[in-house]
């Protein structure tokens, strides 16, 4: 059935707090107002105050007591409201959520899923576009999940849940209303692997979160020129499955990362990285990189779009690297 | 003059004050002797706040610590060789040597740490608490931080929101007058700990955390009202550090003077006076406690010295939960 992203998270919400009661969401305007993003819409009529947990704009006290719930045998949902304020919750979420188990000699495990919106895009600049879910991919002892197709939204919360540790869901704020198509039998997904989205020959496109669209569309126009290219999504950031990517670029011999993050230090840099040290003698050219100018995120459409990885960018770095004008 | 308490609890109450005070000042020679390395922060000068404090507990409630924790470790009952084992950072310790003097845990005693970033454990508290209270359970959650906390957000945010949410949770200040160098009207507008809980909508007050019987007092009362359901409580026990800060302080921010001062009020040997004048304590009562501690001390030396390290090859183990051989994590 068709059905727009939204839909999707809100879908593997209900069903996670439907089958198990351990099972709550908090966060900044989960309940009365029903989510920023209209996620947990009509769930505090649904499953009352008890489970949909309206908090203060208190971010590192929520993700922190999120921890603690979570400890205590729980299984909570926090939602940050978007990435720009997580933040403010980073002390908790590297210092406790994801020492906790390994400091304490494996003594404790904290079962917590917090889920936030990322990325630009949509005019509201350089305060609330931030592309970090990088960052948070350094952390040794979290997992860091991209869903970027209504499948994925819906069922990497579910396969979240089912995790021991700590999982972060970064859902790209432009995707929410983007349409899909899900399976009326879609439930959890295995997210230890990244997906080949479209097959290819003559290069490797890698991405991840929101860029994958603006990929796959590049893609497309590639091919009407000649080139192949195989999209490669990454999904979950950590662990990376570099075999995935390994595989592709020895297939290729060429790629380009993707990535709405600022490029120096970014996601991008890392695969970059693993393709070097994993396939370097079957690459034919340098590893190419499309991420945001090194600016802070500006407001007007038109500078907006000149910061941020687009469809032609992308299409004209893939020429390049092939020698193709 | 007659004494209010029994005999028997009284020598229990200044076995425990000393125990943390020994335990902690074989630590010094150990550091000395590079066999404890990293930061080791002493609670000596603190002990009645412990050892009062955890009197009103059941094994049941949850504690939550600071790296200042031998003490809290200690008296609820984790075994002095595995900590120790843990100040040397080897295998038997209580967290297995990873986390060293600021990270005691112990899930079978529910000690949540040893969390050693300022104000870092107060939301984690009030999570435990809430799941208490989501899941039916009348526990209580004890959550310890010094006054150098409270100058930090998670202060005013965890007291929010455990009064919003009415959790079981016990804030439990322990105001040793210095957020490391700095001393609490030197950073604080309003230095009345009590009236900033007051402030978030949870009732406090301040304690002698130099009496142990004062403390232990304040704190079930404290105890008794939260797990009546009606909501965290403060209490900010007031108490000094004898030593550094840590193993590096110079201690150019406080005179000798005041350190002396504040040793004339040793929550032990007050408490020692007290008892001598109640006549509950012998010479010889006083020389068996101190040999039995020594004995604890001796043996848990030994442990550590003949423990194991933990394998290299174990260096990665328990970042995450383990996988079973189908792959799935428990």
């Amino acid at each position: 059935m068709k059905t727009t992203y939204r839909e999707a998270v809100r879908a593997g919400l209900r069903e996670a707090l439907l089958n198990d009661e351990r099972v709550f969401l908090m966060g900044e305007d989960v309940g009365k107002y029903g989510g920023t993003y209209a996620c947990s819409k009509g769930f505090l009529d649904d499953f009352g105050p008890e489970r949909i947990r309206d908090t203060p704009l208190s971010e590192s006290t929520f993700v922190g007591a999120g921890i603690g719930a979570a400890l205590g045998g729980m299984r909570p949902i926090v939602e940050v409201m978007t990435v720009n304020f997580s933040l403010l919750a980073l002390d908790q979420i590297l210092n406790n959520a994801a020492t906790i188990r390994h400091m304490s000699g494996g003594q404790f495990s904290v079962p917590l899923v917090v889920r936030m919106a990322t990325g630009g895009g949509r005019q509201v600049a350089a305060q609330h576009s931030h592309s970090l879910e990088g960052w948070y991919a350094h952390i040794p002892g979290i997992t860091v999940l991209t869903p970027a197709t209504v499948t994925d939204a819906k069922g990497m919360l579910l396969s979240a849940l089912r995790e021991p540790d700590p999982v972060f869901i970064f859902e790209h704020a432009y995707l929410y209303p983007m349409e899909g198509e899900l399976d009326e039998r879609a439930g959890a997904v295995e997210i230890r692997q990244a997906a080949v989205r479209r097959p290819g020959r003559d290069v490797s496109l890698i991405t991840f979160g929101g860029c994958l669209w603006k990929v796959l569309q590049a893609a497309d126009q590639l091919s009407v020129q000649g080139i192949e290219a195989e999209v490669v999504d990454l999904r979950v950031l950590r662990p990376l499955d570099t075999a995935t990517i390994l595989a592709s670029v020895k297939k290729t011999h060429r790629a380009v990362v993707v990535d709405e993050a600022w490029q120096t230090g970014s996601f991008a840099a890392e695969v970059s990285a693993r393709i070097m040290e994993g396939a370097f003698f079957d690459l034919d050219a340098p590893v190419g990189r499309v991420c945001s100018a090194e600016v802070p995120l500006p407001y007007p459409k038109h500078l907006e779009d000149a910061a941020l990885p687009s469809v032609e960018g992308i299409v004209q770095a893939t020429k390049n690297l092939l020698g193709r004008s | 003059m007659t004494h209010p308490v029994d005999r028997q609890y009284a020598l229990h109450l200044l076995k425990e004050m000393l125990r943390i005070r020994r335990f902690e000042e074989k630590c010094v020679e150990l550091y000395s002797a590079g066999r404890i390395r990293g930061f080791l922060h002493l609670y000596i000068g603190e002990e009645a706040v412990a050892v009062g404090a955890l009197q009103a507990l059941t094994q049941d409630d949850a504690i939550v610590a600071t790296y200042r924790e031998h003490g809290h470790s200690l008296v609820r009952g984790t075994p002095a060789t595995s900590l120790m084992a843990e100040l040397y950072g080897k295998a038997t310790g209580c967290s297995r040597g990873r986390g060293g003097s600021m990270h005691f845990f112990d899930a079978a005693r529910r000690f949540y740490g040893g969390l050693a970033i300022v104000g870092g454990g107060l939301p984690v508290a009030v999570g435990l608490a809430l799941a208490d209270r989501m899941q039916n359970r009348r526990r209580v959650t004890a959550c310890f931080f010094g006054d150098g906390a409270v100058a930090e957000g998670e202060f005013h945010e965890s007291l929010n929101l455990a009064a919003l949410w009415k959790l079981p949770v016990l804030f439990l200040c322990e105001n040793n007058l210095y957020a490391m160098g700095t001393a609490l009207a030197r950073h604080q507008a309003q230095a009345d700990i009590t009236l900033k809980a007051k402030g978030q909508g949870v009732p406090g007050e301040a304690v002698d955390g130099m009496d142990v019987l004062a403390v232990e007092d304040a704190t079930r009362r404290a105890t008794d009202f939260v797990r009546q359901g009606n909501g965290p409580y403060l209490l900010e026990y007031r108490t000094y550090r004898f030593r550094a800060h840590s193993m590096y302080d110079p201690e150019l921010y406080r005179t000798k003077e005041e350190v002396e001062l504040w040793k004339e009020r040793d929550p032990i040997t007050t408490f020692i006076g007290l008892l001598r004048e109640w006549k509950c304590l012998t010479h010889e009562d006083l020389d068996t406690i101190e040999a039995e501690i020594s004995a604890e001390i001796e043996a848990a030396v030994a442990f550590a010295e003949a423990s194991p390290w933990e394998s290299v090859e174990e260096l990665a183990k328990d970042v995450y939960t383990p996988r079973n051989a189908a792959g799935e994590r428990p």
